[in-house]
């Protein structure tokens, strides 16, 4: 059970580590992207509009083309939270806009433009169920390696997961890599902390600001698609993500902005938001319980806020103007 | 081969033609021309607000200038932004300083460099030769954080000669540094004209001027007066191109009358919030009638002891005695908020180093600020704005703050003008203890005469005066005793009639060094 136990986790902390991955990146150039979660709904839902439009022109769904089903959702994903990162670029480092203001405002929209065409997909397809269903896709996007269940509890806990989850592993400690080891980390970080400086040191700020919050925004997307594909089995019914979003968000101060750390910070969150299915297993519990122990992950996050407050290490904390807008002849 | 050099030395390395540059309807800059050569130093002479920053950001990209051209070699540049400035070899050595406070030194200078592989390490060896050839001293994985200002300069002047700067601007380096720490930085300054720099420094100091320039160019308000030799220049000269006038720079200073205890802290301590020590056992005694200078490098702990006294502190230890001259009661001010210590009969003013932070309201009105003292006072619902209002005008006609009328926010007004907005509030509330933190910031030479008068004035009518500052020479001219605080230890209260620069200068250094290897050691004990 303990196996299947971790097995669920980390299924239940991808989407999340794509999550904090893409808000590490965009908070490290110093905006706080707080419309991540909707920015997710968007990833999802954009990915389930391409691959339900290519599998219904299908004429023969028996031999559908392997890379079209894998390569649309994901170029629709990825196109979809592309245009919500630059809108979110244009309004807070072009216009200058509130960053909290225009991600709350984005959070609610990509939720609202999630449930809109998810809803309008359920009633083309006219089923009783308020859900629809991409057999087809989700079957390639769910692929595991086929020699991973031969290898017991290893298997299941190492190599039972989809290319996706992989991918997003990899991609946390590509992101690590990159802002601790190379140049161009070296500039995103300072440009999140004294933009002034990294300007009068002949960075490009607005450049490395909408690249790092675009960039960001797809890989959160991902965890969108990841989560209707895979998780899902590839059945999108509206508010099902539901607050997964907020959580990536925590996990970014879980993590302490440090992508590496995320990867066990996700599995973490993860266990924590399903442990109270498990208990129920061991100790029976009712309804209302169940629901406190839901609140885990917010409680873990909370208390980690309180510790790297109090302990004040320079290293351990936030971009130092994150959250602001960078105007060069400001006075 | 001789003609050749001698071509070169007599192109400017940087010629500014005209130069006028507007902020909406003020103007910054109008019509200024100047030049700067090789193997020279340049000082740029002004008061606050005569642009001297303003033209210096147009040299390294920060600004446009409106109109008028830059010439750099002899040829016309266009520098629209930082790194173009990097390209003509021009580095500025911003006030405030522009570094990550979380990187290392290291990371620090090479920041923005685009060419080559990016390796710290071999970066490292390279700009260790730079410091040795013009002689800085600097731990180069230190982070900027854990640094002194001074350090903090040094990594910054180390950056832009990393960068191949031939071009420096130094904008007020000397402003945060102890005397010794200037000297040193001179001595720098000058190995690198040596070594064929152009170098303008930025400053409204005269004596500095006379001792590093070679040339001085002088601005007011805004536009270019002229520019002399400095062997030809003296302090009244350079004074009267600077302010338009001939003014008497004298500070005069009463012995002090009727001098009572007023204020006594034993052993205060004061940790932040995150336990560092920040006030080590301050003890000391405020007298009614002096004035009571406090110097040290910023950031030793002067905001929280005037803090604690004004009650904005939680103590750790200690006590501060307040002796009343009316009823002859002591009272003990630990532990109480500012309005406690108000309703005790204490008349405590307090002028915070953070005006628009801590005293004022910016988007508040004079009148509302004024009122900001004393609406308790009224026994109706309704606030009187009789009294604040009469206030509020007094203030701008004995201060003569420039102001369309009482009614305008203090945000909108000049650094000066806000100060003597609250300094004037403070000293009308008749105070017995008068606290002043860098009351001069910002302001013209006739305003700081005119606000150090009020302090002389203050202290004759018997108020006990505490006044933090930066400049030494006015330190040593108008306090009559000086207390030296270095780390948030006292490490020296000296007499202000017979003291020098440079004795209050090792005080402000002395407890420094213990202090840098214990932060040194807490460092190692975390990396290990």
């Amino acid at each position: 059970m303990i196996v299947s136990f971790i097995h669920r986790a980390v299924m239940q902390g991808i989407p999340l580590l794509f999550g904090s991955t893409g808000e590490i990146l965009t908070e490290k150039s110093g905006n706080l992207n707080l419309g991540i979660p909707g920015i997710m709904y968007v990833g999802g839902i954009s990915g389930v509009i391409g691959s339900f439009l290519y599998e219904n022109s299908l004429a023969d769904r028996s031999n559908p083309n392997v890379f079209l089903l894998i390569a649309i959702p994901l170029l629709c994903c990825l196109f979809g939270s592309l245009v919500m990162g630059l809108i979110y670029s244009f309004l807070t480092t072009t216009l200058r806009a509130n960053q909290n203001v225009t991600g709350l405002a984005l959070t609610t929209f990509g939720i609202g433009f999630g449930n809109f065409f998810g809803g309008s997909l359920i009633t083309l397809v006219e089923t009783d169920v308020p859900s629809i269903t991409l057999s087809l896709t989700s079957h390639y996007f769910a692929k595991t390696l086929p020699f991973a269940h031969k290898l017991g509890w290893f298997g299941e806990i190492f190599l039972s997961y989809s290319f996706l989850a992989y991918f997003a592993i990899l991609s946390a400690i590509v992101v690590s890599i990159v802002l601790k080891r190379t140049r161009v980390g070296l500039n995103l970080r300072a440009v999140g902390e004294s933009p002034a400086t990294a300007d009068a040191a002949g960075i490009n700020v607005s450049k490395n600001k909408y690249l790092a919050t675009c960039i960001g925004s797809m890989i959160a997307g991902l965890g969108g698609l990841y989560y209707v594909m895979d998780y899902a089995s590839g059945v999108w019914s509206n508010d099902a993500f539901g607050d997964r979003g907020w959580l990536a968000i925590a996990l970014v101060i879980f993590t302490v902005w440090q992508p590496n750390i995320g990867i066990l910070g996700s599995i973490l969150f993860g266990g924590l938001y399903i442990v109270h299915n498990y208990m129920n297993n061991i100790i029976p519990m009712n309804m209302s319980t169940q629901e406190l122990i839901k609140m885990a992950p917010y409680v873990v996050t909370v208390i980690v806020l309180i510790v790297i407050s109090m302990r004040k290490k320079r290293e351990t904390q936030p971009p130092a103007s994150l959250g602001l807008a960078y105007f060069r002849e400001d006075r | 081969m001789e003609q050749g050099a001698e071509q070169v030395n007599n192109t400017p390395a940087i010629e500014l033609r005209h130069i006028t540059k507007r902020f909406g309807s003020i103007v910054a800059n109008k019509n200024v021309s100047l030049t700067v050569n090789n193997h020279e130093i340049l000082s740029i002479l002004g008061e606050n607000g005569s642009g001297k920053t303003t033209l210096m950001n147009m040299i390294s990209g920060i600004y446009h200038p409106d109109e008028g051209e830059i010439l750099i070699d002899g040829k016309p540049a266009t520098i629209n932004s930082p790194k173009d400035a990097y390209r003509y070899k021009i580095g500025m050595i911003h006030q405030h300083f522009k570094l990550v406070d979380v990187f290392s030194a290291a990371e620090n200078i090479v920041l923005g460099i685009t060419e080559g592989k990016y390796d710290l390490k071999a970066a490292t060896k390279v700009i260790r030769e730079t410091c040795d050839k013009y002689g800085f001293e600097i731990d180069l994985s230190k982070k900027i954080y854990q640094m002194s200002v001074s350090e903090k300069q040094t990594v910054e002047i180390v950056k832009t000669l990393y960068r191949g700067a031939d071009i420096l601007i130094l904008d007020e380096p000397t402003a945060v540094l102890t005397p010794q720490e200037i000297r040193r930085l001179f001595a720098v300054m000058r190995r690198m004209r040596d070594d064929g720099k152009a170098i303008i420094i930025i400053t409204h100091k005269l004596n500095e001027v006379l001792e590093i320039s070679d040339r001085v160019s002088v601005l007011r308000k805004g536009e270019y007066i002229g520019t002399i030799d400095t062997a030809e220049a003296n302090e009244s000269i350079l004074t009267e191109m600077m302010v338009g006038q001939k003014i008497s720079l004298n500070i005069e200073r009463t012995e002090p009358k009727d001098v009572q205890k007023r204020l006594v802290l034993t052993n205060v301590s004061v940790n932040s919030i995150d336990g560092r020590a920040i006030l080590k056992n301050v003890n000391f005694t405020a007298y009614s009638g002096e004035i009571l200078g406090i110097a040290g490098i910023s950031g030793s702990g002067q905001k929280e002891l005037l803090e604690s006294i004004a009650g904005l502190q939680q103590l750790k230890s200690g006590s501060i005695i307040y002796y009343n001259p009316k009823t002859g009661k002591e009272e003990d001010l630990r532990d109480k908020t500012p309005l406690q210590i108000k309703n005790l009969g204490v008349r405590l003013s307090f002028v915070p180093e953070d005006r628009l932070g801590m005293g004022l309201v910016g988007s508040m009105s004079i009148i509302d600020n004024m009122m900001l003292r004393s609406y308790r006072e009224g026994k109706s619902v309704f606030v009187r704005r009789k009294e604040p209002h009469d206030l509020a005008d007094r203030i701008i006609e004995d201060l003569q703050v420039v102001t369309p009328d009482a009614q305008t926010a203090v945000r909108k007004l000049s650094g000066g003008n806000v100060q003597k907005v609250l300094v004037g509030r403070e000293i009308a509330a008749s105070p017995t203890v008068l606290m002043v933190a860098y009351p001069v910031r910002g302001l013209d030479i006739n305003s700081s005469y005119l606000i150090y008068n009020l302090l002389t004035q203050q202290k004759e009518s018997g108020v006990a005066v505490v006044f933090v500052g930066e400049d030494l020479d006015v330190l040593t001219e108008l306090c009559d005793r000086i207390l030296v605080i270095s780390g948030g230890r006292i490490t020296g209260i000296v007499d202000g009639r017979n003291t020098t620069k440079e004795e209050i200068g090792l005080l402000m250094t002395k407890a420094h060094h213990a202090a840098d290897t214990q932060r040194k050691e807490a460092h190692d004990e975390e990396n290990s």
